[in-house]
């Protein structure tokens, strides 16, 4: 990654984190409804990866943690906030909420609330970039705990026999909701489950989003060349709980220190402080300079933003 | 006119539909090399190709999923299920992901899929090959079910399927693939919403789809012959949507109506038809509707007693008679 990209890349990643804050903000208000999962801790999972894809031309899935995923493939984060607010104006126009945020012309496909949907999915999506014959490859974003799932299983064996071009990206926060991996899990390292597959692994520091994006492109490089899927472990960490009815109590307040002291955007930062890109002054600066757009031009647009009509109620369930 | 078995009917819509259109394609297990365990896709393999016809290995749940996701992106794939009893399997996929998609993405992607399987009661096939699962799939918002009952409609109704930006599941019949019948020779479309009146009359209505057609065809002829009632039969061809205008114009015009249904009756089409009878010509009724339905079993395998849990064209006829206080 070029130093300039990296700069771009920090203030995107610091709009994600405000973002899904003033989203916890927003759902203590009660202007959120119904299940809402935060990103904050594993930014340098998404940032890494899509800086190595081609967003807006990979197509892109993910589970119910997909704000920020779908902000990064082109998404209006007014558009994703309008959504989380059940407003028409939302990009599934208030019909999906925080678990099916949507962007098709972005190539955001989708986030599903079934844990390990999307890996069929996903598959599904590079076997028509296949038989179409673009350059374009899937990404399947998912947690840990899905590849405990049959679907994962069925997947990656289809995917391998009929090497289709997806990258499976394992964003292993080490928990499904409470329950620890070790104690779900019985091979606790990801990647070693796809030598069942014969699919190409690796496992890297999902926190240092320069190891990441390595990794990740030697992956998107492996997977557009037609070579078939590859899969990517990030070892990472997500500060708040599950969903927001999560008091953690099932973690130590020591562990969550431990993994905030290698926090994804301080990392970055402090990186570019260094390298002489960016002072703490400009940093600060910037981050309340992104407040006051979420503030006045994200919440405000979802704020303001009509209700759907329940005329329309019915819409959407057929085509016309 | 050709007259050719259901099979056939059900192959020649493929090969029209893939020679048209190449992103028109079919997936599932043995239907390739094997030619399908039906000889529905029979020669496919060699024609269009292991890219466009594809053995897939036995995973119902990753195959559908896969299909669905291809949809996604302008790809019309046929998926068959070897038998409904293992289309359980897919029910996530289908249910979770091919019938939500457009409605949850606020009408952003659509899953143009169809998705074929035989179901119901063979020959002593036991309980786990024997079920009858359309009324599961026609509760679900979304999700498109037709269920033929002859070659025509089997033909009819997948180009129609085929060329649908909604999912479809096509309810076929074990028993029924080498049943002949005639088929139009040029292309034909039978729209996916509707009924056809498979024999007029006057004085009942004997509803059936797919298999149990067949036995209202037989009892309407019994009934005409030894008692001289007249039944009008209705093939509801398409289960969801059920064809509400089609059930209130014949039993406005017969006054009478009873459904045969291979499946049990709980939670069925026969108590979804009825419904329909009571929100829509309540008054127009002589007599209470009836259900012939199968007893609320798994089905067994001895023969005596796999017979005794389906109905008959024998139990229509009784059951008709009763209604005329004739039994
Ligand atoms: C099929 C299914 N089973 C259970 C759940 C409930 N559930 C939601 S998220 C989750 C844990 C998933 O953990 P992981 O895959 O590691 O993703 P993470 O949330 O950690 O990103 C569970 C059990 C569900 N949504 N779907
Ligand atoms: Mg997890």
């Amino acid at each position: 990654m070029k130093l300039e990209d990296k700069k771009q890349v920090l203030r995107k990643m610091v709009l994600a984190r405000r973002f899904e804050e003033r989203c916890y903000q927003a759902y203590i208000e009660r202007k959120i409804g119904g299940f809402l999962h935060l990103y904050p801790g594993q930014e340098a999972c998404a940032f890494g990866v899509m800086e190595a894809a081609r967003p807006g031309h990979d197509y892109v899935i993910t589970g119910y943690r997909d704000h920020v995923h779908a902000i990064l493939c082109g998404a209006d984060p007014k558009a994703v906030m309008a959504e989380l607010y059940g407003k028409e104006t939302g990009c599934s126009k208030g019909r999906g909420g925080s678990m099916h945020i949507f962007d098709a012309p972005n190539r955001f496909m989708g986030g599903y609330a079934l844990v390990g949907g999307p890996f069929p999915l996903a598959a599904g999506m590079g076997k028509a970039i296949q038989l179409k014959g673009g350059d374009e490859i899937a990404i399947c974003f998912l947690g840990d705990a899905a590849n405990n799932q049959g679907a994962f299983h069925e997947t990656m064996n289809m995917a391998a026999l009929w090497k289709l071009p997806v990258l499976f990206v394992c964003e292993n926060n080490l928990y499904g909701i409470g329950t620890a991996i070790d104690r779900s899990t019985s091979v606790t390292d990801q990647y070693k489950r796809m030598c069942a597959y014969n699919i190409e692994a690796n496992q890297v520091d999902g926190q240092d989003i320069d190891v990441v994006y390595d990794a990740a492109r030697k992956a998107v490089d492996h997977v557009r060349s037609g070579k078939g899927p590859y899969f990517l472990e990030l070892m990472t960490y997500r500060y708040r709980g599950h969903s927001m009815s999560d008091s953690r109590g099932y973690r130590t307040r020591e562990e969550e220190e431990h993994w905030k002291k290698r926090d994804p955007i301080f990392i970055l930062r402090d990186r570019l402080i260094e390298a002489g890109q960016i002072t703490m002054d400009e940093f600060t600066a910037m981050e309340k300079e992104i407040d006051n757009y979420i503030e006045n031009e994200v919440v405000k647009f979802a704020e303001e933003s009509p209700e759907p009509n329940v005329a329309d109620l019915e819409k959407y369930v057929l085509a016309d | 006119m050709a007259e050719i078995m259901f099979w056939e009917a059900v192959l020649r819509a493929h090969d029209e539909e893939m020679a048209r259109d190449p992103l028109v394609i079919c997936m599932g297990e043995d239907i390739g090399v094997a030619g399908g365990t039906y000889k529905a896709t029979k020669g496919l393999y060699e024609k269009y190709g292991e890219k466009r016809v594809m053995d897939t290995p036995i995973s119902e749940g990753g195959f559908t999923g896969l299909a669905v996701g291809a949809g996604f992106l302008g790809v019309r794939p046929i998926v068959e299920i070897m038998s409904v009893n293992f289309a359980w399997l897919a029910m996530d996929q289908l249910f979770n992901s091919a019938a939500k998609v457009r409605y949850m993405s606020g009408g952003q992607l659509e899953a143009p899929i169809v998705v074929r399987s035989p179901g119901g009661c063979a020959h002593q096939l036991g309980a786990q090959h024997s079920a009858r699962m359309e009324k599961v799939f026609m509760g679900i918002a979304g999700l498109r079910v037709v269920t033929p009952s002859n070659p025509r409609q089997a033909y009819g109704l997948l180009k129609s399927a085929i060329r649908s930006n909604d999912p479809v599941f096509i309810n076929e019949h074990e028993l029924m693939y080498n049943m002949k019948g005639e088929v139009p020779d040029e292309e034909y479309f039978l729209p996916l919403e509707g009924s056809e009146v498979a024999r007029p009359g006057s004085d009942i209505t004997l509803f059936g789809y797919n298999v149990s057609v067949h036995w209202c065809l037989q009892a309407a002829e019994i009934l005409n012959k030894q008692h001289g009632i007249n039944a009008e039969v209705v093939d509801l061809y398409s289960l969801a949507p059920l064809d509400r205008a089609g059930i209130k114009k014949s039993v406005a015009k017969t006054h009478r109506a009873l459904i045969a249904e291979e499946a049990e009756a709980p939670v069925g089409v026969g108590s979804e038809v009825m419904a329909i009878i009571n929100e829509e010509c309540f008054f127009e009724l002589d007599a209470a509707p009836v259900r012939v339905s199968a007893k609320n079993v798994p089905i067994p395998y001895n023969h005596t007693l796999e017979k005794a849990a389906v109905p008959s064209a024998k139990d229509i006829v009784q059951a008709v008679l009763k209604m005329f206080g004739k039994a």
